[in-house]
């Protein structure tokens, strides 16, 4: 049975269609990419599974659930994690308050609890801050626990936002130009990495990227988004020789 | 020898047990200081005045500082809370045979405070920044208008003649209890999810942090906390009127909040201590014996058009001191640090680096 389920979504900013008829299944433990142009929607999709914005029209469903409708943290504690296009770390906290809050939704105690600190309060904080320091450990992050994420350097802020992602304890990942600004050979080493936290968390990722060694390199399908509209969809090898793709990539006459 | 104490300085804030002490310490103070008058009545009363204070500053950093919010209600509140509290002890609560029933009209003044907040915080928190403040704003004036045109509670004349029930013990009592659950929810979840909040709302959503919900809670804190401090406030100065809880008033615990530091509990105590300290050496007759040295041809026209009316120029001036404070002290005297004491143990252990340097687990992934 497919984990996610788009059926004919449909998102309109004022009277553009930011995103027309978006439909995508994706079975448990898949890996699947999202091309397109920059404005071709990519990001907008990502917004709507995960509440930012509501769809227009159409449904998204998580197995069962309709996600249409649900507030992001609603639909992040169905355990959606995402990362962004621009890092959003919050910038002025530590390494691992950064982990912590994104175990919220999983944390058991209740207001009261909270202001007396009583109750489940100590256990709960203890198993948070455990969890949160092993995540840190995996990603080789947790010599920084203290530090302010805002002065970590570029590359380590991506890996925290993974990390942070992590915490949510997602089935479903979706990870927005994770390559963005990396060189390469950095390319390489966060593909094989994006291969090992997939095993190692049991993940289905859904990942919009530019970088199309990436792309072409470990995903197991694509999809080619342009002016909203799905364009292409299927294996690496069959995307790279389809002719409409060329063409919105390469410009029309490009294509013999 | 600065090194010196500064090291002194840095063991004697480790020292864990040095809170339990100070609290038993102050509230030994507290009674001993009315009871033996080791301080004069007017000492006293300035004391009970800045606990006040600090509850208040404390309660209003959790949702102008921790979630960088800014609500101009607090005075409203707090409004709510000195006349919730002195109806019961004047017309409702058998207040002379029972003294010990007063901490319960504070307590009531305080939930009602709290209930209004969560009412306000209905609509208040649809919106954000500007638009929150205009709200709340308005909250602030409905309140003063509200109690203005209620002639059972006095209109705008107020209430005279409470009973003078708030004590050194009783202030000293409700500082610990305001700054110790401000702490606590600021070392939780939630107050994790206010400070994640004013980072960035929407990732903390994506975050699976219940942005409404944290919000409110923050805000029925705060607002139980002014409720509190206007009960006493108001069996301390014995007379409440509209005009006491008039945006003035929320411009100082402002003042308050931002001079001592955003987000910070240690910051608000010495925020609102520092502040209301100064504010009562300005009062005129203070000023004048201060400046009584200056010749006369400066001093007298001085007096005469400025020291004497204080009072009005305080609308001035303070104002004045919160822009100048904003602009150019924007982190106050301590924003967004804390005192270690402050800070439970297991959030500073959290906060360690591992002793075995970098990746000490095996399975770690090289990348």
């Amino acid at each position: 049975m497919a984990l996610l389920t788009t059926t004919r979504v449909r998102h309109y900013f004022g009277g553009l269609c930011a995103v027309s008829d978006f439909n995508l299944e994706l079975r448990s433990g898949e890996l699947v990419g999202i091309i397109g142009p920059n404005g071709a929607g990519k990001t907008t999709v990502f917004n709507l599974i995960t509440g930012v914005y509501q769809a227009s029209e159409g449904s998204i469903r998580l197995r069962d659930v309709e996600l249409v409708g649900k507030t992001p943290h609603q639909i992040t504690a169905l355990r959606v994690g995402r990362t962004f296009q621009n890092i959003r770390l919050f910038r002025d906290l530590t390494v691992l308050d950064n982990v912590r809050i994104a175990h919220y939704a999983q944390v058991r105690y209740s207001p009261l609890e909270a202001l007396l600190h009583l109750g489940r309060y100590p256990r709960e904080e203890q198993r948070i801050i455990e969890n949160s320091r092993r995540l840190l450990s995996i990603f080789k992050l947790e010599h920084l626990v203290g530090e302010i994420a805002k002065n970590l350097p570029y590359g380590l802020q991506r890996r925290l936002e993974i990390a942070r992602a992590l915490a949510i304890d997602p089935e479903l990942l979706l990870l927005d130009e994770p390559a963005a600004g990396m060189n390469p050979n950095e390319i390489d080493q966060l593909m094989a990495f994006i291969q090992w936290i997939r095993r190692e968390f049991k993940l289905t990722i859904l990942l919009i990227e530019h970088q199309m060694k990436l792309v072409m390199g470990i995903c197991e399908r694509i999809k080619v988004l342009d002016f909203g509209e799905t364009l292409a969809e299927g294996p690496p090898e069959a995307i790279q020789k389809n002719p409409k793709v060329l063409e919105a990539y390469l410009g029309e006459g490009a294509v013999g | 020898m600065s090194a010196m104490l500064r090291n002194g300085w840095e063991q004697l804030m480790a020292q864990r047990w040095l809170m339990p002490v100070l609290i038993a310490v102050g509230f030994v103070l507290a009674f001993a200081i009315p009871e033996y008058n080791l301080f004069n009545k007017y000492v006293q009363l300035v004391m009970m005045y800045v606990g006040i204070n600090i509850i208040l500053t404390v309660s209003l950093n959790l949702v102008n500082g921790y979630m960088g919010e800014f609500s101009l209600a607090h005075a409203g509140f707090m409004a709510v809370g000195a006349y919730t509290a002195a109806l019961l002890t004047q017309k409702v609560l058998p207040i002379a045979a029972y003294p010990g029933l007063f901490p319960l009209a504070v307590l009531a003044g305080g939930l009602v405070a709290a209930l209004l907040g969560l009412i306000v915080a209905i609509p208040s928190f649809k919106v954000r920044g500007d638009y929150l403040a205009i709200i709340t704003l308005a909250f602030l004036m409905i309140v003063k208008s509200v109690i203005e045109n209620i002639d059972f509670i006095g209109g705008p004349r107020g209430i005279p003649g409470i009973k003078k029930l708030t004590t050194l013990p009783w202030v000293f009592f409700w500082v610990v209890v305001s700054v110790w659950v401000v702490r606590n929810f600021v070392y939780s979840h939630y107050g994790r999810g206010v400070l994640a909040i004013r980072e960035d709302e929407i990732a903390s959503d994506l975050m699976s942090v219940n942005t409404r919900r944290v919000k409110f809670l923050a805000f029925m804190v705060s607002s139980f906390f002014a409720g509190i401090a206007g009960g006493l406030f108001a069996h301390l100065l014995q007379f409440i009127s509209p005009r006491v809880f008039d945006i003035i008033k929320t411009t100082d615990v402002l003042i308050m909040v931002y001079l001592g530091g955003i987000a910070s509990i240690g910051g608000s105590i010495l925020g609102a201590t520092l502040y209301t300290v100064l504010l009562e050496l300005l009062r005129p007759s203070t000023v004048a014996a201060m400046l009584a040295w200056l010749p006369a041809v400066v001093f007298d026209p001085l007096n005469e058009y400025f020291i004497r009316h204080l009072g009005v120029w305080r609308m001035v001036i303070m104002p004045l001191a919160l822009v100048l404070v904003m602009l150019y002290w924007p982190r106050g005297i301590m924003g967004l640090r804390e005192f270690r004491w402050f800070i439970p143990k297991r959030d500073l252990d959290a906060h360690h680096r591992p002793t075995t340097p970098g990746g000490s687990h095996g399975t770690a992934h090289d990348h």
